[in-house]
């Protein structure tokens, strides 16, 4: 007696053409769901207690990354500024407006800002902003167009594979020391034959910049 | 569906009934669960790539604090205490966070110098044992109540000028402490002040006033002599200076300097240590024979200068006879420029002697100088304990504080403590533990650390350091300062206007800026205590009693742990696991038998005897010890606490229990029965012998100077071998190397608790130990050579050696094991899946498996304990020395951010930094001016297992030691 109809061939062939199948698709699914901008969070500009404007800051008024970042150039932690920074401007400017209520609480009840990192490297990633800075990699470089970000959002995955980007080849991202405070600097064409002079004349090694022991240790 | 009328009877537990289906194991997890458990991890690891992190909030200050940056450590000069006395310590602090110490090259006494225990000083600070809260009757109280629970107590005794008012401390070298100490009993005219170390320095201090007359330290320098002569004094690992003489000592014998700038070291000992290790000649002498050890060199070197001192020991045996008079030849030939020292353990007569033998030989004033005493008080302790108990008995004392001393614990077993201080009717105590002495006492007050507390104390030789605090008080703790303010009725003064108050009296004019000067700098220039001048030794006012004929049996000697000392650091788990210089135990103490009195009574490592003199016993474990005198047994305090903390409690026996007022290091008459029980002892090092391979190197500085090149191999002779692999680049970069002198190397462990503080390694306990899963990245491996009876002892550091042809990197599966551009075999954490084939292939097993989650990631304090900069290991990671990679980068950036290259000498590791003898050496091999390049050059370099061609950028310095040729003829 025949137990298995004509079709069961086709079925078996199917199910495993199908199961080869649905492990690739698997496979692709959690390698974009890795890299998605879900995952990473790129481009999510985050709420915070006080609706900080970069754009206004920055783009408008104008500040200096260091006027409020003021240990990017000394430390591994670029710093975020303590309240009293704010108050130097906002006892006088603004110095009623509702916006600004959490600041003029904390200054006064001398308890912190819980603002929400934005930029936040696992933690086996040993990152250190100030050898960075020295070396020509601006600010906007990872951090993106931060002079028009009303809300910052993250403008790179921050993924070990977008590190490698510069880490293998800085030349296509470094620039003059005197431009890395600059948001609204462009790499010009031939970016990657300056480049190249810069990093021999920074005496970046680039044999270096791929040893594990430079961010994890 | 009917329900049945009565519930099943309940199933008897798997086992009950058929004890041969029981389960197999007591393991929380059973074979279905852990299947379950697999399957779901399995499915659920993909899953976790998947996650998106949490959300991190960030708070900045609201006020930034002057002089810190973010993310930048900071360093302070201050001090730790080692047995009262100052060392001066450079502490690192991470935003607030004090993580790291180590020694401040720029102190006078110390000089950079430090031991394990100042090293592992910051694991106290953040003890979770500690004591958390005043406590009344064992109750939760507070402060307050305390101030006003005495208040009463002390307004009485102001009426009655303090009668019954008694104040016990264990030894200070506080200014400040004393002045309070004066005041209160100026103002309690009859209260009385007792000291008790249980690390006395009792005989020292009666020998000098026997043959000096007066009170007097005697600060040697090492550094001046040529010929060194110990009599039991274990000079490189006992008491606050020992860091310092293993400097100075060393300095002559770096880089084989002792054929050049000769210095020699005789020891006579009845128990091996790390000074005898060390030694020229090591001399394995019972203990009962030092008095006449010490009667004839003394008048070999001083004549008749020595007869007063003499109590007319036996004579010598004639071999031993002819050794001393060879080593007495050797000192009157280097008179001047010669020492000669005894251990605390000896009798003050033989102390006499040894300043009888240095005046004689004209040392004092160059190898030895006098100072007044550095201790507040230079009293005999047990004179001063032993008073206390009296006057207890007498009913004389009503009122007792106890400032840090644990008596309860550590007072000799015959004053029988801890019952007379019930009988003190008001007893408060300061100590950082609730510990036996606090759980007797009505108050109990925490004590704060010396990092959070602004203080003063003295360092060896008399440099002021003022202590300043790092960390406000984690728990709550009251600094010996406050705790006598309050008793001074000045409850509300902090330590920082008692301690400023007291050196403005001092100093008067100009003392602000002189306080900002001693904080900065960590010690007060120019405080050291000026020489005395001691015209002639006075002979002893009644003739010395003749020696009472050396009893015969076995003779038990008594000594301080080389890991935790008196107990003090009994909580600490750093110094537990740290594998004690000879016998590489950890977690236990024993009694130590020289191995022709074990075979006598048919003992074995392991076997549990019992220790009996007079009428007290104790239960020990046995451990043999080659170099051991006979008939001696050696147990070490600080064991067998009951109230220690979670660490410390009923670890090994306690040896106070045979201790005597009388007799606090020596006791005649001990009696061993074996018990039949056997005591599980885990040592991370159970081998002796090198098995003929040359792994020390060593020469006598005759045979280097006829054979400068003996510690090269027949391999380095003919070239590099050859290798399958091909060669690495070196490029021009960094190419970081470490030289380990071995003439230098004491032993001493000081390095292995710094790496264990910088790099986040966690502690694992006995029973892992016991398995072979020690975590210490770096090791001191111990070798015996030669007879069992008197050893030639050597010590070897180990750790990665940063091959250039690693044996692990090939084999690792995941690429977790790697090589850097500046030679560094680097270990990636991320990528390691444990499959342990790296740790396979090392030659040198320097490798270490995190079998379990041993970094203990729970305890909220010891979060802060944990150096930022060094990823804290998970559970299935390997791990192993990286020459403080994290080190290397801050310099590399640091240099970069100047526009520079890494300086030689800026940046150092750990283990180099803690070493009291600079055997460490670390550099940049590509820069020829490099320190460590011309000692990788000099011909005592040499790798370990070269034959292996593994090529290690660490290499040692062969040994060169210096013996006398007339006693190497004999």
């Amino acid at each position: 007696m025949q137990l298995f109809p004509a079709g069961a061939n086709t079925l078996a062939r199917a199910t495993l053409v199908g199961a080869a199948l649905a492990v690739v698709f698997v496979l692709v699914a959690v390698d974009r769901l890795a890299r998605s901008a879900w995952l990473t969070r790129v481009g999510d500009a985050r709420e915070q207690p006080i609706p900080f404007s970069h754009k206004h800051h920055v783009g408008g008024v104008g500040l200096d990354c260091r006027y409020c970042h003021t240990s990017v150039e000394t430390s591994p932690f670029a710093g975020l500024p303590p309240v009293q920074t704010c108050m130097t401007c906002h006892s006088q400017l603004w110095s009623e407006a509702g916006l600004l209520e959490p600041l003029r609480r904390s200054f006064a009840t001398d308890r912190g800002i819980a603002w929400v990192r934005v930029h936040d490297l696992p933690d086996f990633v040993y990152f250190n902003h100030s050898i960075h800075v020295r070396q020509g990699i601006g600010c906007t470089t990872c951090h993106g167009p931060i002079d028009k970000m009303p809300l910052v959002w993250q403008e790179s995955s921050l993924q070990m594979s977008w590190c490698l980007e510069c880490h293998r080849r800085p030349e296509r991202f470094v620039r003059p020391r005197a431009a890395v405070f600059d948001v609204g600097w462009q790499s010009p064409a031939d970016q990657e034959t300056r480049g190249a002079a810069l990093v021999a004349l920074y005496g970046i090694r680039k044999e270096q910049l791929t040893d594990c022991s430079v961010c994890h240790r | 569906m009917s329900r049945p009328p009565f519930p099943p009877p309940p199933r008897p537990p798997a086992g009950a009934e058929f004890p041969e289906c029981a389960p197999q194991t007591q393991d929380a997890v059973g074979r279905r669960a852990f299947l379950e458990l697999m399957g779901a991890s399995l499915a659920l690891a993909g899953v976790t790539a998947c996650t998106r992190q949490p959300v991190e909030k960030i708070v900045p200050y609201i006020d930034a604090p002057e002089g810190q940056t973010p993310g930048k450590a900071t360093t302070y000069a201050t001090a730790v205490l080692v047995e009262g006395y100052a060392a001066g310590v450079l502490v690192t602090s991470h935003e607030g966070r004090p993580t790291k110490i180590e020694g401040n090259p720029t102190h006078p006494a110390t000089r950079g110098t430090t031991s394990a225990q100042v090293q592992a000083e910051i694991l106290n600070l953040y003890d979770p044992d500690r004591s958390q809260s005043v406590r009344h009757a064992g109750w939760p109280s507070s402060w307050p109540a305390f101030i006003t629970a005495i208040a009463p107590e002390l307004a009485v005794k102001k009426l009655r000028r303090g009668a019954g008012m008694r104040l016990l401390t264990g030894a200070t070298t506080s200014p400040t402490l004393g002045d309070q100490i004066k005041e209160l009993l100026a103002r309690y005219p009859a209260a009385r002040w007792h000291q008790w170390e249980p690390l006395t320095l009792d005989s020292i201090r009666a020998g000098a006033r026997l043959a000096l007359g007066q009170d007097a330290d005697s600060q040697y320098h090492l550094d001046l002599a040529r010929v060194i002569v110990s009599l039991d004094a274990d000079l490189f690992a006992d008491g606050p200076a020992a860091p310092r003489h293993a400097r100075d000592f060393a300095l002559r014998r770096k880089n084989g300097g002792v054929a050049r700038a000769p210095n020699r070291l005789y020891v006579f000992e009845s128990t091996p240590s790390i000074t005898g290790a060390a030694a020229d000649h090591r001399f394995v002498v019972h203990r009962a024979l030092m008095p006449s050890l010490a009667e004839a060199l003394a008048t070999a070197t001083a004549g008749a200068a020595a007869m007063p001192f003499c109590r007319r020991a036996p004579p010598l045996a004639a071999a031993l006879q002819a050794q001393v008079d060879a080593v007495a030849e050797d000192l009157l030939q280097n008179a001047g420029a010669a020492l000669v020292v005894a251990g605390s353990s000896a009798p003050p007569e033989i102390h006499a002697l040894c300043h009888v033998m240095n005046r004689a030989l004209r040392n004092v004033g160059k190898t030895v100088v006098y100072t007044e005493p550095v201790e507040v008080r230079a009293a005999a302790d047990a004179l001063s304990l032993a008073a206390l108990c009296h006057d207890i008995d007498a009913g004389l004392v009503d009122q007792l504080f106890i400032i840090e001393a644990n008596p309860v614990y550590t007072a000799p077993a015959d004053l029988r403590f801890a019952e007379r201080l019930a009988k003190v009717a008001f007893r408060a105590r300061l100590g950082s533990y609730e510990d036996e002495t606090s759980a007797l006492c009505h108050w109990h007050v925490p004590a704060a650390h010396p990092l959070e507390s602004f203080g003063d104390a003295r360092a060896v030789d008399g440099t002021v350091t003022i202590l300043q605090p790092l960390i406000a008080p984690l728990y709550d703790g009251k600094s010996a300062y406050r705790f006598l303010a309050a008793l001074l009725d000045l409850p509300g003064r902090s330590d920082h206007d008692i301690v400023k108050d007291y050196w403005q009296k001092t100093w008067k004019d100009d003392s602000d800026r002189r306080f900002a000067k001693a904080l900065a700098d960590g010690f007060v220039a120019g405080s050291a205590a000026p020489p005395l001048s001691i015209a002639a030794l006075p002979r002893p006012a009644a003739p010395l009693a003749p020696l009472a004929p050396a009893a015969t049996g076995l003779t038990l000697l008594i000594a301080a742990d080389p890991s935790i000392k008196d107990g003090t650091f009994a909580n600490n788990g750093w110094l537990q696991e740290l594998a004690k210089p000879l016998t590489k135990i950890v977690w236990d103490n024993v009694a130590h038998l020289a191995p022709q009195t074990a075979l006598a009574h048919g003992l074995e490592n392991g076997d549990v005897v019992t220790l009996e003199v007079g009428a007290r016993r104790v239960e020990a474990p046995v451990w043999i010890l080659p170099g051991q005198a006979p008939d001696c047994v050696t147990v070490h305090l600080g064991f067998g606490r009951r109230f220690a903390g979670r660490v410390g409690d009923q670890v090994g026996f306690d040896a106070y229990r045979l201790r005597t007022a009388e007799q606090l290091w020596t006791r005649d008459g001990l009696r061993l029965t074996k018990t039949g029980r056997q005591h599980l002892i885990a040592t991370t090092q159970s081998h002796h012998s090198m098995e003929g391979r040359d792994l020390v190197r060593r020469a006598s500085a005759a045979q280097y100077r006829a054979a400068p090149r003996f510690a090269k191999t027949l391999n380095d002779k003919a070239g590099p071998p050859q290798s399958l692999y091909p060669e690495r680049p070196q490029g021009d970069g960094n190419a970081w190397a470490l030289s380990i002198d071995l003439s230098a190397c004491i032993g001493c462990n000081a390095c292995v608790v710094a790496c264990q503080a910088e790099n986040n390694v966690p502690v694992v306990g006995k029973d892992q130990v016991a398995r072979g899963r020690e975590m210490a990245w770096l090791r001191v491996d111990r070798y015996f050579e030669g007879s069992a009876d008197a050893p030639v002892v050597s010590f070897q550091p180990v750790m990665c050696m940063h091959c250039e042809n690693a044996p692990c990197e090939p084999v690792c599966p995941v690429g977790a094991t790697v090589h850097s551009s500046e030679g560094l075999n680097e270990m990636v954490y991320n990528r390691c899946v444990g499959t342990r084939y790296c740790s396979n292939n090392c030659p040198y097993k320097v490798r270490r498996f995190n079998f379990f989650g041993f970094a203990d990631q729970g305890t909220e304090s010891l979060k802060a304990l944990r150096n930022p900069n060094v990823t804290v290991r998970a559970r299935g990671v390997m791990e192993k020395c990286t020459y403080c990679v994290q080190r290397l980068n801050l310099a590399r950036i640091a240099a970069k951010l100047e526009g520079r290259g890494v300086l030689d000498g800026e940046v150092q590791t750990a283990c180099q930094a803690a070493c009291p003898t600079a055997a460490f050496t670390f550099g940049n091999q590509n820069d020829a001016a490099a320190e460590v390049t011309g000692l990788q050059a000099s011909p005592l370099s040499y790798e370990l297992l070269d034959i292996l061609g593994t090529r290690p950028r660490t290499r040692y310095l062969a040994a060169v030691n210096n013996p006398n040729p007339n006693l190497e003829k004999g």
